[in-house]
């Protein structure tokens, strides 16, 4: 069996179907997992999809991290498989330390639902391979805790190895820097509040989010 | 002390009829019971003999009114399921929680049916924001909507947002939701097989919402006197609220469609108002089957609760299923899968020899019998009311709803009173406010199905698709509206122009109506004048929908709705749900393009009663034939609602039929289009202009009556080839008129309007953060 990706799915997840179709749509082959399962079985790449896995409580992706299955998806990273956290995965990642800082609530206290300007930072990740630097995309953000925060030592690294991938071309939830993604040094593991799968599909708008899935589904191959 | 059955709302000849039913006094279990299902949030025992009036039926119907939602048939073998309900109640006791478990509950009427829910549209009716308490509750409510929604997965993609006085102490929060299901899937809420188990399915019960419905939702509201009066009123009644787990939802969510894929249940019911009073007695009797009920089996969340606190409990997120013993370890495995608790809480039992689908509630299996009815007698035998209804008086001149004359200003009474008085800047900038600070804070896109979000177009279109359902080039398009204005002057004729705006709506965006769900906010019905809006307001929307060949497949009454010991003005929302047969780009969407040409398709009838724009000038409410509304003709309307349907529909997708008339079309015919409603052609313009920063200028609207009438079968479209578009129309019978031409950064209406487009762009996005950001620092 040819390895595909594998798209965790967390009771709570809600964007899994939506990136499966989306994957589909450019000719990927994907599958979801369930978060109980403790074999990622042939995978080439991982996508941990928007949602409220856990219904977020606690913290979003704070009881997510202890599921069966992320140690698997860790183990995967640090070998240096591709794995994406889009939204509520972004904040799995941060949660279970596969990147630095945290998601926390947007500063105006309030759910955004919106399409905003981000432009890529660098083209040295596996979301952002295919893309130029300083190309600007139009992609739609869906969250309540957006606010990118680090500690200024995080700060000075992510910016010393330019690991801010995308930035927002304004200050749409306080995000430090107006971070919208970035990736561990490698560029394996990226973790990004905008949706590339609700950029995808031409009759729904933008299709600027299909240059990021490209590159991914590239890096999976 | 005043009587048991009086504090639970039952009224001494109610309690009567169930000593005749029981051929008994009731005990205390009982009567708790039949007072919550014979409420009238329950029972519509209020407006029952008014709702047949309605027209119900087409060839694609396969569910209508009665059921959890109405089902329709959308072809290749798909259905969709729709309904619209209330929380106004508890919305305005507990904003947050009153809108978040309104989601909840007709979200769970959806997935009943078998279909998976895909979208919400919220109607909000509150008082002027620049109220703090009404902030206060606008702010909750929307917060509560985006709380529960985004994070149970069911994206909200429309709605309304209507300010009034009248609702200051009494928001409306009417929640519509749409399932996608295959035909097969369809299920139906009736118990059957003896022998078989009651299966109850997610949170555990506790005492949270008891007596919502018959405390809360069914009782004059928010008339008692005094600085403090409604709120201590609403805090005592706050237990009655329920609390809201959207994780829990999302997780039943899953849970009964997977046991419905499965084939694992006979029938399911969700436990909304009423609790397991209701669920369980509405299984029976629409099966008519006898069922026990085991309390000693039940989840709680406190041990001490007592047998009617756990039979009439509001607690959210659960559903009762009818399963085979044989099936019931497959169902466990799913539900554990899914972390959703399943309880057997009681069997299907055979009935006794009059077969009356006896109900009965025991302690325990094979314990002590509490409670014995026969089940339809709390379903379907609560007493009907035919309300006392007094017209006003003096009556004035009636209108007759559908005129075989074409429609002629002059024919008819205008009311252009205020027209000496409106300044037209000043009107536009104190109508014109911008709601993407609500629906910004709402999912509006997931399930990649939105191709017309909240705003964008006069109604939400959604690719007809669902994780397992694949798009096949159908679309649907959506639609909530009312006009309170009109109805309070004229119900009947109020309500048929609302429904013909909302068929209209669906229309801009190439979609055929199919059909529509009602929710029926009104105030008191013990008060003649309000049963008199009641029951005009169901003819208007008989007489229209038969009309436009539109069933009504569902709705929801909600009565006692009053904001400081006034009725509202009569509310009725009506949802209709459009098709779009083959969509293969997007519909042309509200905006300008510079360098086109404005038209006016339709008759402005020179009438400003009703009319948002009036209103700004008068010091009381609008009441019953105060003047004379403007003219529907719907024989017109419905000609212009086809035009307007293979218009746009050919354009994006669809049979290219009309377009086959117009040889020489290099593009799109309409570049832009909008129907002309709230604010008449004044608002609708510059909504048109906001959304794309392009100004127009505007010659062919002479004055203020003819720029803030809301008379209705009218839109404006944008296009770069206005002769064909208007010998084209006058092919069709529609009336075309070029009014203006677009351009530069003003909108400028001959000397009645001129305003900067930035300038009302940015007032009109700065009203809603104005009043509602100053809660956050609360």
């Amino acid at each position: 069996m040819d390895p595909i990706i594998k798209i965790v799915t967390f009771p709570g997840t809600n964007c899994e179907y939506d990136v499966l179709k989306q994957l589909n749509f450019l000719g990927a082959d994907a599958e979801l997992i369930w978060h109980q399962e403790s074999d990622l079985g042939s995978c080439s790449g991982i996508v941990l999809p928007g949602g409220f896995a856990h219904g977020d409580y606690l913290r979003p992706g704070a009881i997510a991290r202890f599921s069966p299955i992320m140690e698997q998806v860790i183990k995967f990273a640090e070998s240096g498989g591709p794995v994406i956290g889009i939204c509520n995965g972004f904040q799995v990642l941060t949660e279970c330390g596969l990147l630095p800082g945290a998601l926390s609530k947007n500063d105006r206290m309030r759910f955004i639902c919106k399409t905003v300007s981000c432009v890529v930072k660098t083209s040295g990740s596996v979301l952002t391979s295919a893309a130029v630097a300083g190309q600007t995309l139009h992609l739609p953000i869906n969250h309540g805790e957006g606010n990118y925060v680090c500690d200024e030592e995080t700060l000075k690294y992510l910016r010393e190895n330019n690991l801010a991938v995308l930035t927002y071309t304004e200050d749409v939830n306080g995000s430090v820097e107006q971070i919208a993604g970035i990736s561990n040094k490698a560029g394996n593991v990226v973790g990004l509040m905008p949706h590339p799968e609700r950029a995808t599909d031409p009759l729904l708008g933008s299709t600027d989010g299909q240059v990021l899935l490209r590159s991914f589904i590239e890096a999976s191959k | 002390m005043e009587k048991k059955h009086i504090l639970l709302g039952l009224t001494d000849d109610e309690f009567d009829l169930v000593k005749e039913k029981l051929g008994r006094e009731p005990n205390d279990l009982e009567l708790a019971m039949y007072s919550v299902m014979w409420s009238e949030h329950c029972s519509y025992k209020s407006s029952r003999i008014h709702l047949g009036r309605l027209p119900s039926e087409s060839p694609r119907v396969l569910v209508g009114p009665g059921e959890n939602a109405g089902v329709i048939d959308v072809g290749d073998n798909i259905a969709i399921a729709i309904r619209i309900e209330s929380h106004n109640h508890p919305s305005a006791v507990e904003p947050y929680q009153g809108a978040a478990t309104g989601a909840g509950g007709i979200i769970r009427d959806i997935f009943t049916m078998g279909a998976r829910p895909i979208a919400l549209m919220d109607p909000l009716f509150t008082g002027f924001p620049e109220k703090p308490h009404n902030a206060y509750l606008l702010d909750g409510i929307v917060k509560g909507i985006s709380g529960y929604g985004n994070s149970v997965g069911v994206p909200t993609v429309g709605g309304n947002l209507v300010f009034d006085a009248c609702y200051n102490q009494n928001p409306l929060v009417n929640v519509f939701c749409l399932g996608i299901l295959p035909k097969d899937r369809l299920v139906l809420g009736r118990a059957s097989g003896v022998g078989n188990l009651v299966v109850l399915l997610g949170s555990s019960t506790g005492r949270d919402g008891i007596g919502g419905v018959s405390i809360l939702a069914s009782a004059a509201f928010g008339d008692e006197e005094g600085a403090d009066g409604n709120a201590s009123q609403s805090a005592s009644k706050r237990p009655s609220v329920q609390v809201g787990d959207p994780y829990e939802e999302k997780r039943l969510i899953e849970a009964s469609l997977a046991l419905l894929d499965a084939h694992l249940v006979v029938a399911i019911q969700d436990l909304g108002g009423a609790g397991l009073a209701c669920a369980t007695s509405e299984l029976a009797a629409r099966g008519r089957v006898a069922m026990d009920v085991y309390l000693s089996e039940i989840p709680l969340r406190e041990a001490d609760m007592t047998p009617p606190e756990i039979m009439t409990s509001e607690s959210q997120e659960r559903m009762l299923a009818i399963v085979k013993p044989d099936d019931f370890e497959s169902v466990q495995k799913i539900c554990q899968k899914l972390e959703v608790q399943a309880s057997v809480i009681g069997r299907i039992v055979p009935d006794n020899a009059d077969c009356l689908s006896q109900l009965r509630i025991l302690s325990e299996s094979g314990g002590k019998v509490l409670a014995d009815m026969p089940a339809a007698t709390l379903a379907d035998e609560a007493p009907k009311y035919n309300r006392k209804i007094t017209p006003p008086q003096p009556l004035g001149e009636l209108q007759d709803l559908i005129s075989p004359t074409s429609r002629s200003a002059d024919n008819h009474s205008t009311d252009s009173r205020h027209s000496h008085e409106i300044n037209g800047n000043d009107a536009v900038l104190k109508l014109l406010f911008d709601p993407s600070f609500v629906y910004e804070q709402y999912d509006h896109q997931l399930f990649t199905n939105t191709i017309c979000g909240p705003g964008e177009a006069d109604a939400a279109v959604l690719k007809l698709s669902t994780p397992d359902i694949a798009f096949t080039g159908k679309a649907l398009a959506l639609s909530s509206d009312a006009n309170p204005n009109y109805c309070a002057i004229n119900p009947r004729l109020g309500t048929a122009i609302t429904v013909a705006e909302s068929a209209l709506n669906v229309a801009c965006t190439g979609a055929e109506p199919i059909g529509l769900v009602n929710c029926l906010n009104f105030g008191n019905p013990e008060h003649g004048e309000v049963m008199w809006q009641l029951s005009e307001s169901i003819d208007g929307m008989s007489e229209a929908c038969k009309q436009l060949d539109i069933p009504v497949v569902g709705g929801n009454v909600s009565l006692y709705n009053a904001s400081e010991g006034k009725d509202i003005l009569p509310t009725p929302v009506v949802a209709v749900v459009g098709l779009i047969e083959n969509i293969d780009k997007q519909p042309p969407v509200i905006g300008l393009t510079p360098g086109e040409t404005l038209i006016l398709l339709g008759t402005t009838e020179q009438n400003l009663c009703g009319s948002a724009a009036a209103r700004l000038y008068e010091n009381s409410s609008p009441s019953p034939h105060a003047c004379t509304l403007p003219h529907l003709d719907m024989n017109f309307h419905k000609r212009l609602i086809g035009f307007i349907t293979e218009l746009v529909g050919s354009q994006i997708g669809g049979s290219k039929n009309i377009l086959k008339e117009l040889p020489g079309v290099a593009g799109d015919l309409v570049t832009h289009i909008h129907d002309v409603s709230f604010g008449g052609i004044a608002l609708a313009l510059c909504e048109m202009a906001i959304k794309s920063q392009c100004g127009a200028e505007i010659t062919g609207i002479n004055t203020t009556a003819d720029l803030f009438s809301e008379s209705p079968s009218r839109v404006i479209v944008c296009t770069k080839f206005p002769e064909i578009l208007t010998a084209l129309a006058e092919r069709h019978g529609i009336p075309a008129q070029i009014i203006g031409s677009t351009g530069g950064k003003k909108l400028q209406i001959n000397n009645l309007l001129d305003l900067d487009v930035s300038d009302i762009s940015y007032k009109s996005r700065m009203y809603l953060p104005t009043y509602l950001e100053v809660t956050d620092r609360e």
